[in-house]
């Protein structure tokens, strides 16, 4: 029973989470590309925003390009580069905790804010409070696991998670064994992490996939888009140009 | 195809060129998402409407409709062009204007007909065995049953019900209540018809064929100024607001340009780049006081004084120093300054008596006509008295001499002398009396101490009359001796300098008025030199600020004073620019028949509606001005007792004023009673009046005969806004929770008028029945028994004109009215089938009495010359129509009722049309609408007649019958008026007789109206609309008792109120303060404040403040605005709630603290609704009260003047109106705010003395 249940939310859950976060973002980007916003509320209040909002988007990018790193990437590189094991275990504590807390911070400003403030209260969705709840508690569990990762400091308990995240993504049948004996607060925080992932299209979190970060080094500060585009099979046109008139 | 797909182009290249050196970046990106932007702004169709809320504006507007719902509107930009040099109207429209397409779909449309769910029951069990008017019978004569509706107005209890139920309510109450007490208790109101003609049109025809009684509006309103039908003989005519262009010196008196005539305010800016010179006068830094040139700052109701003190300056500096030929030849020409008034001894001084007439002399000077109603001035060349032409006794009675040529009756050409002093031609100077009010003691004003009685010295001059030698002067050399000018002829309070502090000097003026003297006389001296240099092109721009005082008469006629001695008046550039609300009717005599049926039965009923409301909601019972109060010390001999209503009455009696109700006695009773008797109706009414077996209604209003019993409200919102005194509509009319605070004269012990029975025990509740038309849900809605949804001005076809520009266009429907609504058309079209059907149950075809005022325009207004006699105390004969009202029997046919409401009936054809005292023929514009309407075919009485089934049916009839709107009928009227005065007028139409505007032109585009005879400006290339050119150019003689621009006001009633010449009165006391201030005072600071109440910024024109968008703008409730220091002695801080309050009642607000206000006055702007964001009052126990719970109306005596030339009742046009700025309120800080959201703190609690 534990090892079906174990399959299920650590074998099967998974493939679940990232077909409805894929698909339903493309469905939401074609069928509603309004809707497709960080739904800002700095226009309501700016009160707590500047610290709360900066704190936790520090935060949760350093925790997100943290995870995305370094589970997936594959443990020879490491070796390849000679990163050990355990100075990666606790570059991922240190890191992990100092950003995991500020996000925290942040995020429970935006929460207070967001609950606290009539105006903004009142114009939040529910899953504007919901994501940011699930966020929250994702964060608290994450950080409740440095206490247990400090008694793996050889970072084996590290490897597991690696296996199991690129076993997932190539496809390895029986992938959610590795997992099956880690520490229930892990195996908490892997759950909502997928499920993070599953709500992730009907949250406003899509606007991670639309951060304008080509503004950075984009050319010109005068956009000028030109109506040949429209149709890119037709044949280049020439813009008329007005004959001169002649000179007196 | 898919968004993702096509964004999907990391690699492809997008970027096609660079330019400005690379700051610029050209890429082939997809452009689709603009599309969302652009369907944003995509629509179906867009149709022109506007706004049809009494505002000036008139703004023509593109309503947008996207998917079947107006989703938006756009100012039109397409009014003819004006000419060279002159700016065109465009743009027009605001904000307000743009945010009401909100309330189409807001949460406050009214979408199904509502009615009270007792009332419902009632008659549910009623009718379930009854006919509709025994069930009427049944449920109303049971006190019970109708208590349980009347005590439960405004306090819910709506329920849905359907058209057809309802109307059949209504219906049979109406024909209950004409059976029962007569049509005359069937009473409507309804305002501004300018603003949606036809919408009003409907409900007044109906009621007109019924015999119910059509309420006026704009005296109510107080936008009526009284100085205007006393000088001119004019309702009121204005400049257009491009005339301002043409002016070279600007004063805006009392009126916020910018703010409350937003689309006009871009003329006055162009006028100022132009180079025109602008003083703004307000107490308040207002929006307009940017504008300014100089900003002057009098303490609110002083203007008066203000005005005085410039006319004294003219007077000195361009009159008497150094005469200024053109204001001389002006005054000689244009207005009643060489005038002959008699001076009458008494006690060895002598006072101004009236004028001089022809019949005065023993031959009267050869006058057969009328020689009673001419007017009699000295000729320089002959140095003979004769009689100028032009005097209303030429203008009846006779043809071709009534125009201001400088001739005499018999067709000499004279010159007329201003002063007796000129050539030395005086005998002596006598000691003339002149009232002098400054010195009344006040709490809040400033007075001097100046005695009741100014003596000063008059050239005056001994002529024979036939009662023997009589010592007359010019009117010019009184005028000028009012003003305070020592001319070396002696006298008291006279002076010589401008620093002398004697009446009306500016140093005088800075005492009351607070503003130096220095500006006073430089705006003065400008404002003439102007004149002076351009010919009259000064002009005063104001507004109902002023109008609003009770005594307004003497702000109004000082400041005309001014432009008069100035000679602006009738000159383009210059004049009189009162603007209010849009009261300009442009083609009024073509809606007149439709509006009032006068194609089917003359005269309708109508009344003025300030002395009907003071009268039925008991506002008389708590009056506390006393005739002693405001009565002349040069009052003529007279027993002048009695209260204000007493006045009234007599008004009514003597034919002054009309009357609704008219008689206790039922009027569909009294030609059978007649008959009967073997006598004509007339006879018999006559007869039984003076032995007293038949009352007058107005003598007895409490009786329960005399009650209005149904009241029908449409386009209006009485209860929320123009309602003065609302706690008292609330308590007598209504019998609802009320917040009166103080007691009536029974309870307080005071002297009881004389000419009225009174009621221990004062009725509360008369009205049987209020049902109000409206789109949105009004506080009189509220208050109503049946709610009609009706069209929103996006929704139905109308007219709209305004005064401000010269333009007629339409509303039209963008969308069917939604939900259950219907127009107003529809609404009362249905009524009226309904009422046919119902009617024959009690009513049959029926002779009506009709009481009719001696009407202005008309031969009748020569009614008594000389003297003031009335029938019932025995000094004179009742003669209909000269001592008494005229008396007239009109059929009424109620089972055609609905056929005649839907056809234009045969009076047209067999009477013809007319209007200000012009009559002309209709045959062709009938026939013209036989064949455009289509002819009624079906087989009845109205069968071969002119259709009027649709709106649009009734806007052709407008628009047919109109001379402004069909150039024929204007070259008619023209040929009309010029029989009468000898001269040819019709040139200034010819050039149009082809044009006939119609419904679909207006609808393509505002079309400018035709130059008629009906309007005293002219719309043609040379000109600008201006009120008073044609009788300063043409020669058409005002329409007073001179002929002329009357200064001089010689009826008995105006001098024994001491307004003969114009005086500086200070506002009266209305004595709400002292009588409760100690009884609620506690802890807390409380300050007595002058309770203002302006146009507003965020409402729409003067109505509709719950509108969400411009709440927002503000802050989203009722506020009042307070000084700094005012706020400060209260302990008030920015945006706390504050309550005010006085023995009328008290209303809720928050306060806004503001640099703006003047200390020691409040300002609210008005129509501040009670039904968003009011909490409770701690003084009443209700729902905050509106702006009108602290106010009441006062009557004043010289407004009911009647029978005399230009003091002749009209409808609309003179009578009582309803002044509130004297009053004051306690302010304090409140100090629960209570919102009455518990049902249990809802429950009835009546905290009231009387």
């Amino acid at each position: 029973m534990a090892s079906y249940l174990n399959t299920l939310l650590f074998g099967i859950y998974p493939y679940i989470a990232l077909a409805v976060m894929v698909l339903g973002c493309i469905v939401r980007y074609d069928r509603e590309p309004y809707t497709w916003r960080s739904g800002s509320s700095q226009l309501l209040r700016r009160r707590q925003l500047v610290w709360g909002s900066n704190l936790f988007h520090f935060g949760v990018l350093i925790v997100f390009v943290g995870h995305l790193v370094g589970l997936l990437t594959p443990i020879w590189l490491f070796d390849a580069v000679g990163i050990g094991h355990g100075f990666k275990q606790m570059l991922a504590i240190v890191v992990g905790g100092v950003a995991g807390v500020a996000c925290l911070v942040g995020g429970a400003m935006l929460l207070h804010r967001r609950l606290g403030d009539p105006r903004i209260y009142r114009t939040s969705s529910f899953g504007d409070i919901a994501i940011l709840v699930l966020l929250l508690l994702q964060l608290t569990l994450g950080l409740a696991t440095i206490p247990i990762s400090l008694g793996h400091l050889d970072g084996g308990e590290m490897l597991k998670f690696m296996a199991w995240a690129q076993g997932i993504f190539t496809f390895q049948p029986g992938v959610a064994a590795v997992v099956a004996d880690a520490h229930w607060i892990f195996k908490a925080h892997l759950f909502l992490g997928l499920t993070i992932f599953l709500v992730f299209p009907f949250t406003r979190l899509v606007h991670m996939l639309s951060v304008p970060v080509r503004y950075l080094w984009r050319p010109g500060y005068q956009v000028v888009r030109t109506r040949l585009a429209a149709d890119r099979s037709a044949p280049r046109q020439t813009v008329p140009v007005r004959p001169r008139e002649p000179a007196e | 195809m898919s968004h993702l797909l096509d964004r999907l182009n990391f690699f492809a290249k997008t970027e096609v060129g660079r330019f400005a050196g690379g700051h610029g970046v050209t890429t082939r990106e997809d452009r689709r998402w603009e599309d969302g932007y652009r369907k944003r702004w995509q629509h179906d169709r867009v149709v022109r409407s506007t706004h049809g809320v009494n505002c000036t504006g008139s703004c023509s507007w593109k309503i947008y409709v996207k998917g079947g719902i107006v989703t938006w509107e756009t100012q039109q930009t397409d009014y003819p062009r004006t000419r060279p040099d002159l700016p065109n109207h465009e743009p027009r429209g605001c904000s307000r204007g743009a945010s009401y397409s909100w309330y189409l779909y807001s949460g406050n449309r009214i979408k199904y007909p509502l009615v009270r769910s007792r009332l419902l029951k009632a008659w549910r069990a009623a009718r379930a065995n009854l006919s509709p008017v025994a069930a009427w019978r049944s449920i109303v004569e049971d006190m019970e049953t109708r208590a349980s509706w009347v005590r439960m107005r405004g306090r819910g209890g709506f329920v849905r019900a359907d058209w057809d139920e309802l109307n059949e309510i209504i219906a049979a109450a109406n024909a209950y209540t004409a059976r029962k007490y007569g049509p005359d208790r069937v009473i409507g109101f309804s305002p501004i018809p300018a603003m949606s003609m036809i919408s009003y049109a409907a409900g007044t025809r109906y009621l007109s064929l019924l015999g119910g009684v059509s309420m006026s509006f704009y005296d109510w309103y107080c936008d009526l100024p009284p100085s205007s039908p006393q000088t001119w003989g004019e309702q009121t005519d204005v400049p257009e607001s491009a005339d301002w262009y043409n002016s070279g010196f600007l004063l805006l008196w009392g009126s916020n340009v910018p703010q409350t005539r937003t689309p006009d305010a871009h003329f006055y800016t162009e006028a100022r780049y132009r180079g025109a010179k602008s003083a703004v006068i307000s107490p308040d830094y207002s929006e307009a006081a940017k504008f300014a040139d100089i900003w002057l700052h009098p303490k609110q109701g002083t203007d008066a004084a203000l005005a005085m003190a410039f006319g004294h300056v003219v007077l000195r500096e361009f009159h008497l120093d150094r005469k200024t030929e053109y204001f001389d030849d002006y005054c000689k020409r244009y207005t009643d300054m060489p005038m002959l008034v008699r001076l009458v001894e008494r006690d060895g001084r002598y006072v101004p008596d009236r004028l001089l007439r022809a019949s005065d002399f023993p031959d009267a000077l050869g006058q057969e006509n009328n020689p009673d109603w001419k007017t009699v001035a000295f000729d320089t060349t002959t140095d003979r008295a004769v009689v100028p032409r032009g005097s209303v006794g030429f203008r009846w009675g006779e043809t071709g001499k009534w125009n201001l040529e400088a001739r005499a009756a018999d067709g000499t050409e004279i010159d007329l002398r201003l002063s007796l002093t000129e050539d030395g031609r005086h005998d002596r100077a006598v000691p003339v009396s002149f009232p002098y009010f400054g010195n009344r003691k006040h709490d809040y004003f400033e007075g001097t101490d100046h005695p009741d009685v100014l003596l000063r010295n008059v050239p005056a001059k001994s002529v024979q009359l036939q009662d023997g030698d009589a010592l007359v002067a010019t009117v010019y050399d009184l005028f000028v001796a009012n003003y305070g000018l020592d001319r070396g002829l002696g006298g008291e309070h006279l002076a010589n300098s401008y620093d002398d502090e004697a009446p009306y000097t500016p140093a005088w003026a800075e005492r009351i008025t607070g503003v130096p003297r220095g500006h006073i006389v430089t705006v003065a001296r400008e404002f003439a030199r102007n004149a002076e240099k351009t010919r009259g092109k000064s002009m005063v721009i104001l507004g109902a600020g002023l109008n609003h005082w009770y005594h307004m008469d003497m702000s109004y006629r000082g400041i005309i004073n001014l432009l008069v001695m100035c000679g602006c008046v009738g000159q383009s550039g210059g004049g009189w620019s009162h603007y209010v609300g849009q009261e300009k009717l442009r083609p009024q005599t073509g809606w007149l028949p439709l509006a009032f049926a006068l194609d089917w039965n003359r005269p309708p009923r109508q009344m003025n509606s300030t002395s009907f409301w003071y009268a039925h909601t008991d506002q008389w019972r708590y009056e506390t001005l006393e005739v002693q109060d405001i009565l002349s010390p040069t009052a003529p001999e007279g027993p002048w007792d009695g209260a204000l209503i007493d006045y009234n009455v007599r008004a009514e009696r003597m034919g002054w004023l009309p009357s609704a109700p008219q008689l206790s006695t039922n009027p569909l009773d009294i030609a059978e009673k007649a008959a009967d008797a073997g006598m004509e109706p007339q006879d018999y009414v006559v007869e039984q009046l003076r032995s007293g077996a038949l009352a007058m209604s107005c003598e007895d209003p409490d009786d329960p005969r005399n009650w209005p019993r149904n009241l029908f409200v449409w386009r209006s919102n009485l209860l929320g806004s123009s309602g003065k005194g609302h706690e008292y509509f609330l308590k007598h009319l209504l019998g609802a929770t009320h917040g009166v605070q103080g007691k009536d004269l029974g309870a307080t012990g005071q002297q009881k008028p004389e000419e009225v029975v009174w009621h221990d025990e004062a009725p509360e509740g008369k009205l049987d029945l209020l049902v109000t038309l409206d789109f949105r849900m009004s506080t009189t809605c509220v208050y109503s028994d049946i709610v009609l949804p009706t069209a929103t001005w996006y929704e139905k076809n109308d007219l709209n004109t305004s005064d401000m520009h010269p333009f007629i266009h339409p509303l039209t429907g963008a969308v069917d009215p939604v939900w259950g609504c219907r127009s107003d058309w529809d609404i009362y079209k249905g009524i009226a089938r309904k009422f046919a059907e119902v009617a024959p149950e009690v009513l049959g075809v029926e002779k009506d009495v009709v009481l009719v005022p001696i009407l202005h325009d008309t031969p009748a207004e020569m009614a008594q010359a000389t003297d003031v006699k009335d029938w019932k105390r025995g000094e004179a004969e009742p003669v209909p129509g000269r001592t008494m009202p005229q008396i007239v029997v009109v059929e009424r046919d109620y089972p055609n009722l609905y056929k005649r409401f839907t056809a234009l009936g045969p009076l047209m054809t067999s009477i013809g049309n007319g209007g200000k005292g012009i009559a002309w023929k209709t045959e062709r514009e009938v026939e013209a609408l036989r064949r455009l309407n289509g002819a009624v075919t079906e087989e009845g009485a109205t069968k071969g007649l002119p259709r009027i089934e649709t709106d649009i049916d009734a806007a052709e009839v407008v628009l047919m019958l109109a001379p402004e709107t069909n150039g024929e009928v204007a070259v008619r009227a023209w040929e009309s008026l010029g029989r009468t005065t000898g001269r040819d007028h019709a040139h200034l139409a010819t050039s149009k007789e082809d044009e006939k505007i119609r419904f679909r032109d207006i609808v393509a585009q505002p079309r400018k109206i035709i130059s008629s005879p009906i309007w005293s400006g002219l719309e043609s290339e040379q000109v600008c609309y201006n009120a008073g050119y044609t009788n300063v150019h043409e020669l058409i003689p005002w329409r007073t008792l001179s002929g002329r621009q009357q200064l001089y006001q010689d009826h008995l009633w105006m001098r024994a109120f001491g307004e003969a010449l114009c005086v500086y009165r200070p506002p009266i006391d209305t004595k709400t303060i002292r009588p409760i201030i100690e009884a609620r005072a506690d802890e807390r600071p409380q300050i007595v404040l002058n309770f203002i109440t302006p146009h507003q910024k965020w409402g729409i024109h003067s109505t509709y403040t719950d509108n969400l968008l411009m709440l927002t703008l503000s802050r989203g409730g009722p506020i009042v605005w307070i000084s700094e220091t005012d706020a400060k002695r209260a302990g008030i801080e920015d945006n706390d709630w504050i309550e005010a309050y006085n023995t009328n009642g008290a209303l809720t607000a928050r306060a806004v603290v503001s640099q703006r206000v003047k200390e020691g006055m409040v300002l609210m702007y008005h129509a501040q609704e009670k039904i968003v964001n009011v909490p409770g009052s701690e003084i009443t126990g209700q729902r905050g009260g509106i702006h009108n719970s602290v106010t009441r109306t006062t009557v004043k005596p010289t407004h009911m003047i009647g029978g005399y030339a230009h003091q002749s009742y009209g409808f609309n046009y003179y009578g009582t109106v309803g002044s509130n700025r004297d009053e004051f309120i306690i302010v304090r800080k409140m100090r629960n705010v209570e919102w009455l959201e518990d049902p249990e703190s809802s429950t009835i609690v009546q905290s009231v003395g009387g």
